[in-house]
């Protein structure tokens, strides 16, 4: 060390490592923080002060306005007695239209538990899917699932789900035999194999309507929040595939492929999805075999599904545009052949790049499954706006009611939300 | 130091071709290049920025098509038979100037990957090939890391396993070393001569000449599309032929 003071010796090595110091008082603990993050300048400080005095402002009309809340009454006059010009929320309408506000208004009271038993299990089915680290068994719930989960909903004889899911099996089968020889051969006979088995399974369904049969319910009948839910989670798990089909097809070498998708979805990306749905409820029964027109809520799904595979598909191309072209190349290079390079090496990476997008278009196409409330469907804001707001008993009650609608969509939004970000540290593996 | 790796040389033609030509549009960019390689030779292609280099080799495994002329590697001739293309690519390694290792897979999972999807190797043996792969360009240690967390050296001994993982007949490389640093190169330069002094078949697109001098048979010298110059090591370097050569060995070989 007594080197360093010598002017002679310029050269000079250190031998020995100073000690650590813990860091003076004034740059640890709360008031470091206090005093870095809000209190840092003069224009700071009084910009925090504002905005504690405004936070204060808000919550305390929204703290007593819940706390007073009225839980127990039959109908708004009842309860503005109860609060007698106090303020305070009238939540009775949430319990009392519980049912509505989540099943619609004629779906059978005695069936509540098919569709809540639907909804436990989405859980479980979508649960390995979403988390890799679960068990692998469980995705056999996840293949039977929606199967299932269409028979407890719209009820009818068991036979209808097992000879679905039974086509699908074969299809399946035939698939994974001729696919060795060439994707389009396997495929072609799957989808024809599949077709053949539903046709033939046919002859059992329409001689055994009566057995093993839940109480049937009418599309018609279904509503409410579940409404919502059903139409979200079949649209996103539909329309996730085709996005990337098309993704693909857009980018493909076969001209008349790409511009087929190409002009697909372009026209769709160009249409408010509000005239998809008129179009849905109106126009598209006449392309329909007679018989089968009934089905409002088969063609919401086919139409919101088109909608949003267009965007998805456009987020993925995204994607696939930021991939380096060196990534097809040494797949190529290395023998893997188109479908292998897309499934192990393109989409595993495009799709990972995509999520942020996916997950946008998924949270917009789950709020927007309430427009269908304008081509008169209950769903929960049609249930809102229609059958509770119209009653004698609850005219007037528009904050509880649309907060309580807003409240379901965030928890769900936000979760979905949460869960990509997630997702997106857990997949990050290039450690720029 | 040559000398033994020089008797591995067989009578067996590894890749020919004859007459070929390519264009980009209408560019010209390979003009009528014949060439034939024996089975064990290997060839050390060098030319001016632009020359036609990579896209020769690349035309050799298909992720170039070329027009006119023919190529036929192993005895299979390329045309536009899928069938022939991946069957030709699982024997051609090929190595690349930016290793494009797959950043989602592991080290063990790059290597793994088209063994059990091409080859239909089983999961176990596959692993067991890339461990001993690994081992040979010294990386085995990294094996459960992502490329993103190796250096640029490492990634490209990685990238040669993983080619080799598929037991090629024929390795390709196109500049190999000049995305590295100095002291990166000499690694990815050790297991490549390694690699010649057991025989493999090898063109290899490169800068480095001292590497040329050591492992190579032939050098071929490539301007505008076209082979311009080749012969043995000692000769192209001591003794040039061509002009062009000439001033490309001066400028490459003088500073
Ligand atoms: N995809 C392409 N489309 C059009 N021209 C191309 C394409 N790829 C390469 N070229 C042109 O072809 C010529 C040869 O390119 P190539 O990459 O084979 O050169 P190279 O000898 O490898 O050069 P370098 O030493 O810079 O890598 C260049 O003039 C280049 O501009
Ligand atoms: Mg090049």
């Amino acid at each position: 060390m007594s080197d360093q003071h010598t002017p002679a010796a310029v050269a000079y090595v250190r031998t020995e490592t100073l000690p650590e110091l813990p860091p003076p008082a004034s740059e640890a603990g709360l008031v470091k923080w206090l005093r870095e993050n809000l209190f840092s300048s003069i224009p700071n400080s009084i910009l925090t002060i504002l905005s504690l005095w405004a936070i204060y402002v808000i919550l305390s009309g929204v703290i007593p306005w819940i706390t007073n809340g009225i839980w127990d009454a039959s109908n708004i006059r009842e309860c503005r007695e109860l609060l007698n010009g106090a303020s305070g929320g009238c939540f009775a309408v949430i319990a009392e239209r519980w049912p509505q506000l989540v099943f619609g208004i004629a779906y059978p009271q005695d069936a509540y538990w098919r569709p809540s038993l639907a909804f436990v299990l989405l859980l479980v089915a979508v649960a390995p899917v979403l988390f890799s680290n679960l068990p692998r068994m469980l995705l056999a719930v996840t293949l039977v699932y929606p199967f299932l989960a269409y028979w407890l909903l719209w009820g009818g004889s068991i036979f209808i789900p097992i000879t679905a899911f039974g086509g699908a099996a074969i299809g399946y089968m035939v698939y994974t035999r001729l696919v060795a020889q060439s994707f389009a051969m396997g495929l072609l006979g799957g989808v024809v194999a599949a077709l053949l088995a539903w046709w033939v399974f046919g002859f059992i369904t329409d001689n055994t309507r009566g057995v093993l049969a839940l109480e049937a319910v009418a599309s018609r009948d279904m509503g409410g929040f579940m409404l919502n839910m059903i139409l979200g989670t079949v649209c996103v798990s539909l329309s996730l595939p085709i996005g990337i089909v098309l993704a693909l097809g857009r980018q493909s070498d076969m001209l008349i492929i790409k511009w087929i998708c190409v002009v697909f979805i372009e026209f769709i990306r160009g249409v408010p999805l509000i005239t998809l749905l008129f179009v849905a409820s109106v126009v598209l029964a006449y392309f329909f075999p007679p018989g089968t027109t009934q089905d409002l809520i088969l063609r919401v799904i086919i139409m919101i599904t088109l909608f949003s595979s267009a965007y998805i598909a456009e987020v993925i191309r995204g994607g696939l545009a930021a991939l380096p072209r060196g990534q097809y190349e040494a797949g190529d290079s290395l023998g893997l052949d188109y479908a292998q390079a897309m499934r192990l090496i393109i989409l595993p990476q495009a799709l990972k790049i995509s999520i942020p997008g996916i997950v946008n278009v998924a949270v917009g196409l789950f709020k927007d499954t309430t427009l269908v409330s304008v081509i008169s469907m209950f769903d929960l804001v049609g249930m809102i706006r229609g059958p509770i707001l119209a009653s004698t008993d609850w005219s007037g009650v528009y904050w509880e009611l649309w907060g309580f609608a807003a409240l379901l969509f965030f928890i769900v939004c936000y979760s979905i939300s949460q869960y990509s970000q997630w997702l997106e540290r857990k997949l990050a593996t290039d450690h720029r | 130091m040559t000398q033994p790796a020089a008797m591995t040389i067989s009578d067996e033609v590894a890749i020919d071709i004859t007459g070929m030509n390519k264009w980009y549009g209408s560019f010209h960019v390979l003009r009528d290049i014949n060439l034939t390689v024996q089975r064990g030779e290997r060839i050390v292609i060098c030319g001016p920025s632009g020359s036609g280099k990579s896209t020769l080799i690349r035309c050799i495994n298909r992720l170039e098509e070329h027009q006119k002329g023919k190529i036929v590697v192993d005895g299979i001739e390329l045309t536009s038979d899928l069938k022939n293309i991946d069957k030709i690519r699982s024997e051609v390694g090929m190595c690349f100037q930016h290793f494009n290792l797959f950043p989602h897979l592991t080290i063990l999972e790059n290597c793994t990957l088209a063994p059990i999807w091409v080859r239909k190797t089983p999961k176990r043996e596959a692993e067991q090939t890339a461990m001993h792969f690994l081992e040979k360009v010294k990386i085995p240690e990294q094996a459960d890391k992502y490329p993103g967390q190796l250096s640029g050296g490492q990634q490209q001994r990685v990238a040669i396993a993983r080619s080799l993982c598929m037991k090629p007949r024929i390795m390709l490389f196109d500049e190999p070393t000049s995305a590295l640093d100095p002291e990166m190169i000499k690694e990815v330069l050790d297991t490549m001569i390694e690699l010649a002094e057991e025989g493999m078949t090898m063109l290899c697109v490169t800068h480095e000449m001292g590497f040329a001098r050591q492992v190579a048979n032939r050098v071929i010298f490539m301007d505008q599309g076209q082979i311009v110059e080749q012969n043995e090591p000692e000769a192209f370097f001591n003794n040039p032929k061509s002009d062009r050569t000439k001033l490309f060995l001066s400028q490459i070989l003088g500073h």
